[in-house]
């Protein structure tokens, strides 16, 4: 799915297998949390949970704003 | 004396539980568990299964390295001949795990490694180069078929009999080049061939050129502030009840759903239809999965343009390449349609 959108829109993959995302063959890949929460983690309050939501979100429209020639994993 | 033999499953071909287990940490238990009958049977007394190590597929995905160094610590000691993993079939964690400690083996104790799996399965492009994968269906209904495939590859390899090629063995090919001895010149096969091909014959090349499947990465957002930016998820993320019926694995469509006004998904109001994962999380919030809360801040706060107005979800397992292709190309065209900018795809 994501290399058909990329053909027509800049996309950003944000997932927590990133060796599965590279051989796909996304562009702009950011790991996250785990599988069945990857925007969350149930073990934090709701709060803090949010917080981290918004820096891997954060993190993923800076991914969408870098110019990249290759396969590139946004960490921070 | 038979050749000694680690067999590697998952959580569930142990018999220990699905999803909810999946985070089940390593574990090695001496002699047969599950799936190890079937290969026992096919081995005919001369290869025996001494220990079976079970890992949860979760587990071994969010801990690649590390699981991969406790199980290689865990079966050290039974100085395994060869290392046998699933088959996993098309579950794809289950196929990186299985691949990813058929490369660690054959690493660290030089010793033949065998898998099977399903070709779509994302650990045979991972792994081909590293094991031996026999090809399986796509489901455990071909583990009668597979289970013997597997045994009979892992005891041509620990006899050290040659390997013929792929389709003659079942394997998938490892890109390994072999030379041989032909009676004709090669100026003269590859004439052959190309009359063959302009014939419309079937011909066989004996160099197969590799497939990039790349897309170019787009230019970057330029301007955020005035972008539209779509969330799309394999996630299985949908309006409570699943009103479309998206299938829970193997699915067949995608769903298209409006959130206009839509600050927030609650348990009230969204859920998951995947079965690939624990819901228990996705069910409780399902922002865990498609961040529609932060990205209502950002768009109040100006930082994105906009929200788009709605979302894109399918369930992203055992789904078919091809499936998961028109998926993606039909969404991208309505998005451009509506002029959206950009797109966040998460995945489970």
């Amino acid at each position: 799915m994501v290399k058909e959108i990329e053909r027509k829109l800049p996309v950003v993959h944000m997932c927590t297998i990133v060796p599965i995302s590279q051989t796909v063959g996304a562009n702009r890949i950011v790991p996250t949390i785990a599988i069945p929460h990857p925007l969350g983690d149930p073990t934090k309050t709701p709060e803090e949970e949010k917080i981290l939501r918004r820096k891997l979100v954060e993190r993923a429209l800076k991914a969408l704003q870098t110019d990249i020639t290759e396969q590139t994993v946004f960490t921070e | 004396m038979a050749f000694k033999v680690i067999h590697y499953i998952n959580q569930f071909y142990a018999n220990i539980g699905g999803e909810e287990k999946a985070d089940y940490k390593p574990e090695i238990r001496e002699g047969i568990v599950g799936p190890g009958m079937a290969l026992k049977a096919a081995f005919k007394g001369e290869a025996e299964i001494v220990a079976t190590v079970i890992c949860g597929d979760s587990y071994f995905a969010s801990n690649m390295d590390e699981a991969t160094n406790t199980i290689l610590d865990m079966i050290r000691k039974y100085e395994p001949d060869a290392f046998i993993a699933g088959p996993a079939f098309n579950a794809g964690r289950y196929g990186t795990a299985c691949g990813a400690m058929c490369a660690a083996v054959a690493k660290e104790f030089n010793i033949p490694v065998v898998s099977g799996m399903y070709p779509e399965n994302p650990g045979v492009e991972m792994y081909k180069k590293f094991a031996w994968i026999v090809e399986t269906p796509d489901s455990a209904i071909g583990m009668r078929k597979a289970a013997p495939a597997m045994a009979k590859l892992a005891l041509k390899l620990l006899k050290g009999e040659s390997i013929g090629k792929p389709e003659e063995e079942g394997y998938i090919e490892r890109g390994i080049r072999k030379n041989m001895f032909y009676e004709k010149l090669a100026a003269e096969r590859c004439v052959d061939m190309f009359i063959a091909k302009l014939k419309g014959e079937p011909f066989e090349t004996e160099y197969k050129m590799p497939v990039f499947d790349r897309v170019d990465p787009q230019p970057a957002v330029k301007d955020l502030a005035h972008a539209t930016i779509a969330l799309v998820t394999s996630g299985g993320i949908c309006p409570k009840g699943n009103p479309d019926h998206i299938e829970a694995s193997s699915a067949s469509k995608f769903g298209e759903y409006d959130i206009t006004g839509v600050n927030d998904l609650t348990s009230e109001t969204h859920c998951t239809a995947h079965g690939g994962y624990d819901a228990t999380y996705a069910d409780q919030d399902a922002d865990r999965v498609l961040p529609v809360d932060v990205m209502r801040d950002l768009e109040r706060e100006g930082v994105i343009g906009k929200l788009h107005t709605k979302f894109y979800t399918t369930v992203g397992n055992g789904t078919s390449v091809a499936n998961a292709k028109k998926f993606g190309a039909e969404i991208v065209n309505r998005l451009v349609r509506d002029g959206v900018t950009a797109v966040i795809l998460t995945s489970t």
